[in-house]
């Protein structure tokens, strides 16, 4: 936080003359006040979920403004009956930024850097990939890993979340690795090293940026993925923590700070990268879409 | 030889989780496929039964309706809203850049936190947008479970959730147009909403089609927050082309009719993907 505000501090001084700068500044208190404002409208439901979560009975027929006396019984049932699933969840977001990198990264650089005639075609087939509506990928899986004995399990789920997260990683990964000199990878390749020796060791280590940006959404796709899991699961044996939820508004919306705590504890990995990793949150944001 | 290894996994993941879903979707919506299909693998050819089935179904209109309502709805709003915060955060003020990215928070949300959450506000009786209006002497609203009321709900809720992502992208695309542009028409005299309109908006076209054309084609295949606000209901008012396929599929097990339902989703999407590559294309040649 304290690094982002320096640097717009640094960006924003400097392109503002002195001359206009001091009857603006009033006027600039103003729009940050009015920033605040809309933010606060726009943000007032996550306010309200984290409120709601620290209720006393959980109904929000008596929830209060604000949690004057914070209750974590909520939490203590999220943790009880979901735990389980938030650690499902975890192992599946973690699977699936290894499977997607693993596969995206050496797509990427090969469509960066190397003349294949179809690349054009090969970028047409990952745009249009992105565009196909997740229940036409779980209608056929459902059937597919019905007879592979795969409904229910992890890695199951890991393939089918890398479908939201591997054309993505490609297409923002690409047009990072199109600025690498390929000078620097044929130095390497003069000193002996082979393709894949000179694309661990040169081109993941300079494309770390993009390869972080790429992990971290490859991580809240797979995190949030709510559809592979409600179809391609059926039993309590592997259960992520959305359908957790989908399950709880089923079951227990007498009881809204079990939801709302567990709704929480979802947010949290959005939350950390959002503090900690705004940089490639705006790259991401951008990137893969425009691109 | 070695330089086909580096695509080889992606093609061949492609293969399997696109393109066989693709083609399986197509195949099964001309089957007679059901629970029984999986007990005693036959899945008779039944032609374009499922599609009869799906088009003379009484939800099909309906559906339908609701599907391009929630479209429409959902992209006027994010965007509409998406276009005032970015040109607003456009602005050079103190905190700006930490306000504006805090702003990204609900697009990273999983959905299903932010359908529970919203469904926990809408509540009839506690919710806190009741409770509020109440207090200006309003009636409360059955928001999610009055017919007549619910779309517009999950409309205002698939808007917030959608505001951040149209944010990002306008604001990407107003950082690009250059200063000395807004300062030469300064020079002409327009200013305020004279250059919006005559020099902020027509620089902005390219990155508006893309906006408008991606959230089409992501708001076609919505299924978490309609499922987790109103599963459809109340009385099939919330029912979408893409929430149909999945109750064919996944709870009445009829797959051959949700795969034929799922296929006219594609056909949808298909048309704005085409109307994406074009603008695209342009948008890169520019």
């Amino acid at each position: 936080m304290s690094q982002t505000r320096l640097n717009t501090k640094a960006t924003v001084q400097p392109t503002r003359s002195p001359a206009q700068a001091r009857p603006k500044s009033r006027k600039q208190l103003g729009y940050t006040a009015l920033g605040i404002a809309l933010l606060a409208v726009m943000l007032f439901p996550v306010y309200w979920m984290v409120n709601a979560s620290l209720q006393p009975s959980g109904n929000t027929l008596t929830a209060t403004f604000f949690p004057w006396n914070p209750d974590f019984g909520g939490y203590e049932k999220a943790i009880a009956d979901q735990g389980g699933n938030l650690i499902t969840s975890l192992i599946i977001a973690v699977g699936t930024v290894i499977l997607s990198l693993a596969i995206a990264a050496p797509a990427a650089y090969a469509l960066a850097q190397f003349r294949f005639r179809w690349i054009n075609i090969a970028l047409l087939v990952i745009i249009i990939s992105q565009m196909i509506p997740g229940i036409v990928i779980a209608n056929a899986l459902y059937s597919a890993y019905n007879d592979l004995g795969m409904l229910n399990s992890i890695p199951g789920l890991i393939l089918a979340d890398a479908t939201h997260a591997i054309p993505f990683a490609i297409l923002i990964l690409r047009s990072s690795m199109m600025g690498i000199p390929p000078s620097i990878v044929e130095a390497a390749r003069i000193d002996g090293a082979g393709l894949f020796r000179a694309f661990f060791s040169v081109v993941v280590p300079v494309s770390k940026n993009s390869l972080i940006t790429a992990g971290l959404f490859s991580f809240l796709f797979s995190w949030s993925d709510f559809l592979f899991a409600l179809t391609l699961t059926t039993t309590e044996t592997v259960r992520p923590v959305t359908l957790g939820i989908y399950q709880y508004l089923g079951t227990q919306v007498s009881n809204w700070s079990a939801v709302m705590a567990t709704a929480v504890l979802s947010s949290i990995p959005a939350i950390i990268l959002l503090i900690i990793a705004q940089k490639y949150i705006a790259a991401g944001a951008t990137g893969g879409a425009v691109k | 030889m070695t330089k086909l290894l580096f695509v080889a996994p992606a093609a061949v993941y492609i293969v399997l989780f696109f393109g066989y879903p693709v083609v399986k979707n197509l195949t099964m919506s001309l089957q007679e496929y059901t629970t029984k299909t999986f007990f005693t693998g036959e899945a008779p050819w039944v032609g374009f039964a499922n599609y009869t089935t799906v088009l003379t179904s009484s939800l099909f209109g309906p559906a339908f309706l609701n599907t391009a309502l929630f479209t429409l709805g959902s992209i006027v709003g994010q965007f509409v809203i998406g276009l005032a915060l970015a040109s607003f955060f456009r602005r050079r003020f103190p905190l700006g850049g930490i306000l504006r990215s805090l702003l990204l928070l609900p697009w990273l949300l999983p959905i299903i936190v932010s359908s529970a959450t919203w469904r926990s506000i809408l509540d009839q009786d506690g919710g806190i947008l009741n409770r509020f209006l109440g207090g200006f002497g309003l009636d409360p609203v059955p928001w999610l479970t009055s017919p007549s009321v619910a779309l517009i709900s999950v409309i205002i809720v698939n808007i917030w959730v959608g505001i951040p992502f149209n944010v990002a992208l306008l604001y990407g695309g107003l950082q690009e147009i250059p200063e000395e542009l807004y300062e030469a028409g300064a020079l002409d005299g327009a200013t305020g909403w004279n250059a919006f309109w005559h020099i902020t908006l027509p620089n902005l076209k390219p990155v508006i089609s893309v906006v408008l054309v991606l959230g089409v084609v992501y708001t076609l295949k919505v299924l978490d927050i309609i499922l987790g606000l109103t599963n459809g209901g109340p009385a099939n008012s919330t029912q979408t082309l893409a929430v149909r396929s999945y109750q064919e599929s996944f709870v009445n097990f009829e797959f051959g009719v949700g795969s034929a339902y799922s296929n006219i989703l594609i056909l949808v999407s298909l048309v704005f993907a085409v109307i994406y590559l074009r603008v695209n294309r342009r948008a890169v040649d520019e």
